[in-house]
């Protein structure tokens, strides 16, 4: 038997006009742990859609050896069928399922032509144990956070006898807690047998995990570093990534005394009638002009939550007590458009479910939020909108062909840009950024940190949510921890160590 | 990486040198547009064939319009109910009761014509602020307060006409909405001349604001298309106009039905693309969500909406009782079928997001054809429906199709 469970030889995958993958060679040993890296748009995703079979088997040139045989996936099914499972960075779980449902879902287990609950309530449990979730398998999907959510997603692929699983950016939303759980239980899985392919754009975890990491760039292999040997640095991935060396993951910036307070929130107390519980709990934090503070915590500390309530509440919390004082003003916003006006942002963590219309074009995108400054009795002034959306377009260099293109189309780090102008377009005094960088690459990530200091330079105030603790503790000026509801603790950029958040973060 | 894929792809045809190149990429990229234009010309070609010329005269053109108005207004309506991904079943009984309201108050209460039809466009938004508050404010699902609308007006019009019957409508100007023609200037002249006046003033605005788009793309670098193919296009949409103006002068002139629905169509159109409303509505049939992120009030704009089709479909029912001269209890039978089908044969996406109102008219045309020229065949009714399910499930199956490309 060959020591690669897996060999793609020469693959060729084109698009209408675009060579998304020109002669790609990817070799998986038995037992590894493979990470697959590279910018957004290298090709990545497209690779392990080819070996999945979702471009079947004619649409590409080259082989694909997998168990020493070539293989010719028409379907997900067939790459399924032979132990090769797939987990997508959005998750494939129904919500309103249990989760023994979900698990099994599409391959049920069946007893004299039904199905038979019972052998899957206790193969469910069984599955749930393996992963290392602790939760009643009768419960909804729905229920539980993103973190167990994708360890769900892993019973379900256990359930189908893996023999080679990849992830896709499977810790982008999740926090640092539940990425390194299931990072543990990536390395548990590799010792019972199991072939991982990880594609991630978390180069520390990268580093901690992987035993070999190719490094993919324009559609093509560019090398392949073996990390059993010797210890792989982040800035060597970053070189190959992007073709140069990155000295600065986050670029300085002059540091000023802080203006006068822009937020400030006090006794801050928010119900949530969905959950019928309260979920955040005599919250006091401020915000300075020109000052960026970070706003960390576990995934479900209630980051996202206060930030909603915040801004006009669209998710219908009732807010029980407290001041929220913004820019010296006492004010309480009933919906968006009345925090837009009173210039407060929120960009949020989800862009492509909540945060851009990604049919509408780039234009469209940047201008919705603030239609009120172009409209000119009734109709909107196009030709002025069209400079407003030339001058972000080209200020914060958002790469497409024109601003009539559709969002849709974009990169992710170009449609995060789009969702940067769009606020910077509302010009808010403060702006809340709920994980801006999430899923884009390292390049984009630069630009997006760039042009955060150059909006606190100019005196706008920035809440930045972040799940990455380094990039909170690279950025802020100084940081709230939140665990639970409540503030956990306050530090200063220097003071603010990666323990000691998660010291704070974990208490509760 | 896929993502990508068709940015680049487009960039190349734009690229692609020679005419052929272009007009290949322009169909291509408008598939789904040219492909309703060409169903309305091959339907319209065949029921001419058919009937050896009779669709085509004058008479039965202007009969044409004045058949489709009331659908044509109900369908704008729906245009925008179906963008926010709502729908409104109750349009045709809302419009058959509008009817009726219409007939009692100008027959028994002898109520002038136009203020008559001032309080049933009234009613109309009242019914729809009914209908929209339930969807917005309780959360009852647009699909079930409206089956519930359908049992409703039902019922009202079948309760206002039980004594009556079919209530004969005596006033002319009433009549004439979907009856009479727009005067003209000129006295015996054979050719109805501000008919023609029209059409010259349609074409010029249509060279206008073509051309003023196209120096405004191309200030700002925008693609357009290349000179050949604009000048094509100009010429072929004017000979249209053109046409269609010297059909209607050569007998009675403009209907009025074709005033109505054009006001209707302008209002409609600029609220949809020039305003922030309009945009307010494509982003919440976009993503409702990031609408609502985004500032937009989606309550409001979805109430609204549902306000402007149910006044929409009292209207389509003052202008259906006019063209008949008469409320009947069978008024508002399947009216919104046709106007849902004009919409989706139209272009208005299934998900939603994606519709014009310009669009919407060409799909009226394509189902009132198909119902004027099956009914010059003498083809049985039960025929006509089927053949309309056909045409309009094709549409809908051709549009999903070529979306996911």
């Amino acid at each position: 038997m060959s020591d690669y469970i897996l060999e793609m030889k020469g693959i060729v995958k084109e698009f209408p006009g675009v060579k998304a993958l020109n002669n790609v060679n990817f070799k998986v040993k038995r037992g590894e742990i493979h990470c697959l890296v590279g910018e957004n748009g290298a090709g990545k995703s497209t690779l392990m859609k080819v070996l999945s079979g979702v471009y079947p088997y004619g649409t590409y040139t080259g082989d694909i050896v997998y168990d020493g045989e070539v293989q010719k996936f028409k379907r997900i099914a067939d790459s399924e069928g032979r132990g090769i499972v797939i987990i997508y960075q959005e998750l494939a779980l129904v919500p309103e399922l249990s989760l023994y449902e979900n698990i099994f879902f599409g391959h049920e287990i069946m007893k004299g032509g039904a199905i038979d609950w019972n052998e899957t309530i206790v193969q469910g449990k069984a599955m749930l144990d393996k992963v290392g979730l602790r939760a009643d398998p009768s419960m909804k999907v729905k229920e539980l956070g993103v973190g167990n959510q994708q360890l769900v997603e892993i019973a379900k692929a256990l359930s189908k006898n893996v023999k080679l699983l990849i992830l896709d950016e499977p810790t982008a939303s999740l926090n640092e807690d539940d990425s390194q759980n299931l990072l543990r239980l990536i390395k548990e899985l590799k010792s019972q047998g199991v072939s991982c392919i990880m594609i991630s754009h978390k180069l520390r975890e990268i580093t901690a995990i992987a035993d070999t990491i190719t490094v993919l760039r324009d559609g093509a292999t560019i090398c392949s570093l073996d990390a059993t040997e010797r210890q792989i640095e982040e800035a060597e991935i970053i070189k190959h990534m992007v073709g140069r060396e990155m000295d600065n993951i986050y670029p300085k910036r002059e540091k000023k005394e802080p203006g006068d307070v822009a937020l400030e929130l006090k006794d801050w107390t928010v119900f949530d009638p969905s959950k019928d519980r309260e979920i955040l709990h005599h919250i006091n934090i401020n915000v300075k002009k020109g000052e960026i503070v970070g706003l960390q915590g576990l995934m479900g500390a209630g980051r996202t939550e206060l930030a909603l309530s915040l801004f006009g509440n669209p998710t219908g919390y009732k807010i029980t007590s407290g001041e929220f004082i913004l820019k010296g003003e006492k004010v309480r916003f009933k919906h968006p458009k009345e925090a837009i006006k009173k210039g407060l942002a929120y960009v949020t963590e989800d862009r492509k479910g909540n945060g851009l219309i990604l049919m509408q074009d780039i234009r469209y995108n940047i201008t919705i939020a603030n239609l009120e400054e172009l409209v000119n009795g009734l109709a909107i002034n196009e030709n002025e909108e069209i400079n407003v959306a030339n001058g972000y377009k080209d200020s914060i260099n958002i790469k497409a062909p024109s601003i009539e293109q559709k969002v849709g189309n974009l990169s992710g780090g170009n449609q995060q840009k789009v969702q940067l102008a769009k606020w910077m377009f509302a010009k808010p005094d403060v702006l809340i950024l709920d994980e801006p960088t999430r899923g884009i690459d390292v390049g984009a990530k630069y630009e997006i940190y760039s042009l955060m200091n150059k909006l606190v330079e100019q005196g706008m105030s920035i809440i930045m949510i972040s799940s990455e603790l380094p990039e909170v503790l690279g950025m802020s000026d100084r940081l709230y921890v939140m665990s639970e509801g409540v503030i956990a603790g306050e530090l200063s950029a220097e003071e603010a160590t990666e323990e000691k958040v998660m010291a704070m973060a974990v208490r509760s | 990486m896929d993502s990508t894929a068709p940015l680049k792809s487009k960039m190349n045809d734009g690229t692609k040198a020679g005419l052929g190149g272009e007009v290949v990429s322009l169909v291509k990229n408008n598939i789904r547009d040219y492909m309703m234009y060409i169903a309305l010309i091959c339907i319209m070609a065949f029921f001419t064939i058919q009937t050896g010329g009779g669709f085509l005269q004058a008479r039965n053109i202007a009969n044409l319009v004045n058949q489709a108005g009331y659908v044509a207004v109900m369908a704008i309506g729906m245009t925008i109910i179906l963008i926010i991904c709502h729908i409104d079943l109750s349009v045709g009984y809302v419009a058959g009761f509008s009817g009726a309201v219409a007939a009692i108050l100008m027959t028994k209460y002898h109520v002038n014509e136009w203020v008559a039809i001032v309080i049933v466009l009234i009613m109309g938004l009242l019914i729809g602020l009914y209908q929209g508050l339930l969807v917005t404010k309780v959360g009852v699902p647009a699909f079930v307060t409206t089956l519930a609308g359908m049992f409703i007006f039902r019922g009202l019009l079948n309760r206002s006409l039980q004594e009556t019957g079919t209530i004969i409508i005596p006033n002319e100007g009433f009549n004439a909405l979907s009856n009479g023609f727009i005067p003209d200037i000129v006295s015996g002249s054979s050719i109805h001349v501000l008919t023609m006046i029209i059409g010259v003033i349609l074409v010029a605005a249509l060279i206008w604001t073509e051309i003023k788009t196209r120096i405004n793309k191309k200030k700002y670098n925008f693609e357009v298309i290349s000179m050949p193919i604009f000048i094509t296009k100009l010429v072929a949409i004017s000979a249209i106009i053109m046409a269609i103006m010297w059909v209607l002068a050569s007998y009675h002139g403009i209907p009025w039905t074709a005033v109505i629905v054009g006001i209707v169509l302008i209002i409609y159109n600029y609220m949809l693309n020039k305003t922030k409303l309009g945009r307010a509505i494509y982003g919440i049939g976009g993503n409702a969500q990031a609408a609502e992120l985004s500032g937009i009030n989606v309550k409001k704009v979805t109430l609204f909406a549902f306000a402007s089709v149910s006044v929409m479909a009292a209207l389509g029912g003052i202008l259906y009782t006019s063209r008949l001269q008469s409320a009947t209890p069978t008024a508002g039978v399947a009216f919104e079928m046709d106007a849902i089908a004009s919409s989706y044969i139209g272009g208005v996406a299934v998900s939603g997001g994606v519709g014009r109102v310009t669009n919407t008219i060409i799909g009226t045309l394509v189902i009132m054809s198909l119902t004027n020229g099956m009914n010059l065949m003498n083809i049985d009714i039960s025929y006509q429906y089927i053949v309309k399910g056909l045409i309009f499930i094709i549409a809908v199956a051709f549009d999903v199709r070529s979306r996911k490309k």
